[in-house]
């Protein structure tokens, strides 16, 4: 994207001024290197989310977005029902609440580091993982539907998890208003031999050690020391959530149409919050929201087995589990005036700063933390989110490095076996089923993450707490 | 011209290609009619999870409607994206037959083998991105989109 094209604000805030059908302003919050590297692609659909009815105040693209689906991937954008806002499953995304869970191992780098190898086996073989993996659930019509309503605490009922997880859940591991009676029996069917499984393309389960701490105060209320080693899971709502993402997409088409929503494409496909299709549409995705805390409980939960066969008492205990693809209903204020909003983060983080209610208590006074994925070989951080991210992007920040390169151009660049083989010598040990979906991964493929981090970080979106170096990792 | 948009001739039909997009993978069939472009699309989506041979051992039928023919392609990728989700399955071959807004389709495929396919993705669901069904001016036919991986 060229700077020339946009007001530059300061030096990680940039904005498309409202022309044409666009109600509010796009605000890019990136450096100048970030703003080149993004594809045009990215201004153009943020323009046309702040073309669309109800939205407030800005449509917000933070440091590591990059062409999606209607919406950018890691654009935010709130809408007020009350102003004919609208809600979108493109934005929110295929994957509905893909997010990241941290756990602490209460190990360091040198207990793990003899039995790394066996580790990483191990964890191959008890986490299902990429197309064509089997799960040793399966659910009935009721377990379904009572998974769908109560989220991870479901799953802890049933011995996939612990009671003190949930505290460190988002939302307390059950989003409330969930319906299940909104999904489709083919979303259902989908899923009914899916729980517990990662998934494919950039999910991961990842053994990372702490390489860097840049906030020793929020790294100690986070209970993490340099060295310690934790494992981040990756992954959302699995076939169900891609469903109920097919099924109202088609929807949304014919709702926006009856709505008389202009569409400057049909990606951006979307319904009144109050009307019939964006009812069914918010039960629905609340419901898969719940299918996505439930599944990475379950998979918290094997690499607590796996753990504790190598380090007998071992609890992994939870950091925050926190999602990236979603729409929530959440308090904001918006010229000095308290409003509901309807906020849509597709591959962006809630970012809450210190003194949410929301928050677990022992984060409270510090913030939330906010997980920024890494790419197999880089780097993965952890930061905490910022009181002005409020006020800046409705308390949000990015996700992870965001992609640099198509699958198609990583292909021709690298084969699986020679990522595996250098992040072998780097000290990496990669499992995965599938050679070329490594290829099609490759570290490289991503944009520089601590550009990303640092960019947010100057923003006033959230801030830096410690860097992670992985060293296993489990892709599907 | 979209630069990423194909130049054909009928003797180069029927076949399919992939298009870049940035997260995601772009699928194009070409071929003399929309079915045959439909088909190939569905070619390129198997494609994009294996580069390995699959066999064509079981058959599954699908049908699905829709009020135009870009939204029937999007519901013909998604109900084959449908059927290997639930069956586990990697399809060889397809068969399509439209007729006005009815589509009904033979899958031939065979299960998952992980070992010999080693899948690189997990299709979530074709998109309205850079969705295009339409005739070029030589009366080719091609059916695009962007599927989400």
């Amino acid at each position: 994207m060229t700077p020339d094209r946009l007001t530059k604000v300061d030096e990680t805030t940039w904005r498309i001024e409202p022309s044409g059908p666009m109600r509010v302003p796009a605000i890019i919050y990136a450096d100048e290197t970030l703003i080149r590297d993004m594809d045009d692609k990215v201004g153009e659909q943020a323009a046309n989310v702040a073309s669309l009815p109800g939205i407030v105040q800005a449509c917000y693209v933070m440091p590591d977005a990059h062409w999606g689906y209607g919406f950018p991937i890691g654009g935010v954008a709130a809408f007020d029902p009350e102003q004919g806002g609208v809600v979108s499953a493109g934005g929110v995304g295929f994957d509905i609440s893909c997010g990241v869970r941290t756990m602490r191992t209460g190990f360091s780098v040198a207990d793990v580091l003899p039995v790394q190898r066996a580790l990483a086996d191990a964890l191959y073989r008890d986490i299902p993982a990429g197309v064509g993996s089997r799960s040793a659930i399966t659910l009935n019509s009721s377990e379904m539907d009572e998974m769908l309503a109560c989220g991870a605490g479901w799953a802890v009922a049933r011995g996939w998890g612990e009671p003190q997880d949930l505290e460190r859940i988002e939302d307390g591991g059950r989003i409330a208003d969930a319906e299940p009676d909104a999904v489709s029996d083919r979303a259902k069917h989908r899923q009914s031999r899916e729980m517990g499984t990662l998934g494919s393309g950039n999910h991961y389960l990842e053994a990372q050690v702490v390489a860097e701490i840049f906030d020793e105060a929020a790294a100690a209320a986070f209970g993490l020391r340099k060295s310690d080693v934790v494992v981040a899971i990756h992954c959302g709502s699995r076939g169900l959530g891609h469903q109920v993402a097919t099924d109202f997409a088609k929807d949304m088409v014919v709702a926006a149409q009856a709505s008389e929503i202009a569409l400057p494409d049909r990606e951006l496909a979307c319904a009144p919050i109050k009307s019939e299709v964006g009812r069914r549409y918010l039960g629905a995705m609340r419901a898969a929201m719940n299918c996505a805390l439930a599944n990475r409980e379950i998979l918290g939960h094997y690499a607590r087995g796996v753990f504790q066969h190598f380090f007998p008492g071992c609890e992994l205990s939870l950091l925050f589990d926190v999602s990236h693809n979603t729409c929530k209903v959440e308090s904001h204020v918006v010229d000095g005036k308290r409003r509901e909003l309807f906020v849509h983060r597709k591959g962006a983080t809630r970012a809450f700063g210190p003194g949410r209610d929301s928050l677990p208590p022992a984060l409270r006074p510090i913030g939330q933390p906010v997980f920024i994925g890494g790419s197999m070989g880089t780097a993965s951080y952890i930061l905490v989110g910022e009181k002005s991210a409020e006020a800046k992007a409705f308390a949000s920040a990015c996700h992870g490095a965001g992609r640099a390169l198509s699958r198609h151009a990583a292909l021709r660049q690298w084969s699986g076996r020679q990522i595996i083989d250098e992040l072998a010598a780097q000290g990496v040990m990669i499992r995965s089923p599938s050679s070329r979906g490594v290829a099609e991964e490759a570290p490289g493929a991503y944009k520089d993450v601590s550009a990303v981090v640092v960019a947010a970080e100057a923003a006033g979106l959230a801030r830096r707490v410690a860097r992670l170096k992985p060293l296993i990792c489990i892709k599907g | 011209m979209d630069m990423n948009e194909p130049r054909a001739s009928a003797d180069s039909v029927p076949r399919w290609e992939h298009f870049p997009h940035g997260s995601d993978v772009g699928v194009r069939g070409l071929g003399l009619a929309p079915a045959t472009a439909f088909e190939q699309a569905a070619l390129a989506l198997t494609a994009a999870v294996t580069s390995a041979q699959v066999e064509a051992s079981e058959q599954v039928e699908v049908s699905c409607q829709a009020p135009d023919l870009e939204l029937l392609f999007v519901e013909w990728l998604n109900s084959v994206i449908y059927e290997m989700a639930v069956r586990r399955m990697l399809f060889a071959c397809f068969s399509v037959r439209i007729e006005g807004a009815r589509l009904e389709g033979t899958l031939c495929g065979e299960p998952v083998d992980v070992a010999r396919h080693a899948p690189a993705c997990e299709p979530k669901g074709a998109t309205y991105g850079s969705l295009k069904v339409a005739p070029d001016a030589g009366g080719i036919w091609s059916a695009a989109c962007v599927v989400d991986v």
